[in-house]
């Protein structure tokens, strides 16, 4: 196999032929977070027969299509349900999820809380750009206060989701948020991500020029992708001023984005725990099957 | 650990091979003897007993069962299953049936096979959860948006509930359709004597896998093992063929046309083909009496035992008094149902609903005879009392 040192070698091994061009506008983040992806599997070695990519709808969900592998494009929120009874049937399977926040905070909100609880083995990718970018910038339940949407012409009033927060309470082993503008550390931790057993999640920030920029007047495109540099602080930083800075300090950060790992951990995924039990009822004393089966009759 | 169907242990598991048993745990012995391998349900009266009897045997299979969050993820996950390439199924009722429309429809558009057990209640809404009813026969055909052939069976013994969740599996296997087996509450609290049918007496329907070479294999047109076939080969997860499935439009490779006329029209009309091609081999009626009838009953599931009383009552009087039952409701078996017309003076349809096979029978009977709907709603089956009515039989 020829070593992959470029992105052009990347792409000719990873991506899918007949899918071009992408679906993704001027300025987006996605193809970042794809290329972010691929380097990670690159660098994992991944059998890509062995891997199965699941999405809803909206733009992140279209990405499964350029990847050569199998790829289920599912309905709007439901791909983490979906990935759920793939894996079931087929725990030999590693299974990606790419989702938007509309498709993952949003309408997909309920698989989520249960898949990270659950600790389901599989890693959501979700993209965070702030909006509905596919039907045109309608509000996402991630969107910040005071964004402007055409469904929130005057000003969003509604706090934003925080998805790793959530993640991060209900126990989910892997935790993370990124900017698509930082190359080095998203690219680990994706990879950190997908070695996990259990549920991890990695989130990015990511730009969505004509959706969300242009009517944030968050200025051209190289001023937008500016915006996260500008407007993100590493989590240890976070905490610690939030913790101990002085009340400016807090004032300056305290409307940023923490990036960095949320959580790391190593419980048991749920096809661990329930490997275990199907071991405890099949196998094991002999005096199970007459017990069951006098439940059965029962 | 990829299930594999281990005919020893669930005998083992499902116990005597006679026994006194729950209709929707027929519906669960039904399910394990085809081969389930996964269950994803969420609780619902009347049919939290499937998803119960499931939680307690599928692991002594090795199968999975997972209880969902919800009904919209219960039959996302037994789709996502059978692409893993299990054989799945869930259980539900009305409001579940209704939270599983949209990935109903996306289970006929991407050509999933799997089964779904609807244990009907009445409606709308919350209706009456602990009681039968059969309002969601209409839904079970239409009730996803767009253009699809739906695959319907309706028991009418606990012995059926077992055989035709049996079937349920073979028909989705052999189309790669969603296959509902609309149950009712009736049906699925009753209790009969049911026979475990012999491993050697089961047929027992897979899928088509894929196996002809990489380069050369297309995911949606006509199979390309089966001659003639227009379900295509299954390219089950991880096996190597890297196929791309969406509820978009797609072509041929899978990819989406989302614009596109003509590839739209193909493949609808490939995936509605490949049921009404074969409509009068789907046909599984049992008919009583129609020989020399001029008044049938054309009923289904719970209803056909009132009604066969009733026949039998109405022929101790001399009326000469038929029945025709249907066991797979969709695709609707039109053209018996056109001859019968023809033959008879009138049809009468009970039903547990304001009249929604009536319809259809109404459709097929083109004039040729009367039809009468004969309704019975808010939970209670009809008494062959009431059915006399329609004979005009005191």
């Amino acid at each position: 196999m020829v070593e992959v040192k470029t992105a052009d070698q990347l792409n000719k091994k990873f991506l899918r032929d007949g899918m071009w061009p992408t679906i993704f506008c001027n300025g987006c983040g996605h193809g970042v977070v794809l290329e972010y992806t691929l380097w990670a599997l690159e660098e994992l070695g991944w059998d890509m027969d062995k891997t199965v990519f699941a999405s809803g709808i909206g733009c992140s969900s279209r990405m499964p299509g350029y990847i050569n592998a199998d790829g289920l494009h599912t309905t709007h929120g439901r791909a983490i349900a979906f990935a759920t009874g793939i894996k079931a049937a087929n725990p030999d399977l590693n299974l990606i999820i790419f989702t938007g926040d509309g498709d993952c905070a949003g309408i997909g909100g309920n698989h989520f809380i249960h898949a990270a609880r659950r600790n389901m083995d599989m890693t959501v990718i979700m993209i965070n750009n702030f909006i509905y970018g596919m039907t045109g910038g309608q509000l996402a339940p991630t969107a910040p206060l005071g964004s402007i949407a055409t469904t929130a012409p005057y000003g969003n009033i509604e706090p934003p989701f925080d998805i790793c927060n959530l993640a991060k309470a209900l126990g989910a082993n892997y935790v993370a948020r990124w900017t698509v503008t930082h190359p080095y550390q998203p690219i680990k931790s994706v990879k950190d991500a997908l070695s996990k057993k259990g549920f991890s999640l990695v989130e990015f920030l990511a730009p969505c020029p004509t959706a969300f920029g242009r009517r944030n007047k968050l200025g051209d495109i190289k001023k937008h992708w500016e915006w996260y540099d500008n407007n993100t602080i590493l989590i240890e930083d976070y905490e610690r001023i939030m913790n101990y800075g002085t009340e400016k300090e807090k004032e300056e950060v305290k409307d940023m984005f923490p990036i960095g790992v949320f959580q790391d951990l190593n419980n048991p995924g749920f096809f661990e725990r329930y490997e275990k039990l199907v071991d405890r009822v099949m196998g094991g004393s002999p005096k199970t099957p007459v017990k069951a089966k006098a439940v059965v009759q029962k | 650990m990829v299930y594999k169907r281990d005919p020893k242990k669930i005998r083992e598991v499902l116990g005597n091979k006679v026994q006194f048993l729950l209709g929707d745990m027929a519906c669960v012995y039904g399910g394990l003897l085809a081969g389930v391998s996964f269950f994803g349900g969420y609780p619902i009266t009347p049919a939290s007993e499937v998803a119960e009897g499931m939680a307690r045997m599928l692991p002594r299979v090795g199968g999975t069962y997972i209880q969902m969050e919800d009904e919209i993820g219960s039959i996302a996950a037994v789709i996502g299953a059978a692409w893993g390439g299990a054989k799945s199924m869930t259980a539900t009722s009305g409001p579940g049936f209704s939270l599983m429309m949209e990935n109903y429809g996306f289970a006929v558009m991407t050509e999933t096979p799997c089964v779904i057990v609807n244990v009907q209640r009445t409606g709308p809404s919350t209706g009456q959860p602990t009681l039968g009813a059969q309002g969601d026969m209409m839904q079970a055909r239409y009730g996803t948006h767009g253009d699809l052939e739906a695959l319907a069976f309706a028991p009418s013994t606990v012995q059926e509930c077992l055989d035709l969740t049996i079937e349920a599996f073979n028909l989705s296997e052999k189309y790669r359709n969603p296959v509902c087996v609309m149950t009712d509450g009736e049906m699925g609290h009753l209790r009969e004597r049911i026979v475990i049918p012999d491993e050697k007496d089961l047929k027992l329907i897979n899928r088509v896998e894929a196996t002809i070479s990489k380069n050369k294999y297309i995911p949606f047109t006509n199979s390309q093992t089966v001659k003639g076939s227009k379900v295509p080969d299954f390219p089950t997860f991880g096996i190597g063929y890297h196929t791309y499935v969406t509820g978009l439009t797609h072509n041929e490779k899978g990819f989406p046309a989302t614009d596109k006329q003509k590839d739209h029209e193909r493949l609808v009309k490939r995936i509605t083909e490949k049921i009404t091609d074969d409509a009068d081999k789907l046909v599984k009626v049992e008919k009583f009496n129609l020989d020399d009838a001029d008044t049938v009953f054309v009923t289904y599931g719970a209803s056909a035992r009132p009604a066969e009383t009733a026949m039998e009552i109405a022929r101790s009087k001399g009326k000469k008094v038929g029945l025709l039952t249907l066991k797979i409701v969709w695709p609707f078996p039109e053209k018996i149902v056109a001859k019968l017309a023809k033959q008879v003076d009138k049809i009468i349809v009970p039903e547990m609903n304001l009249g929604q096979i009536y319809h259809p029978v109404r459709e097929a009977a083109c004039g040729n005879c009367e039809v009468e709907v004969a309704p019975k709603i808010g939970g209670e089956m009809h008494l062959p009392v009431e059915l006399l009515k329609y004979l005009g039989v005191k």
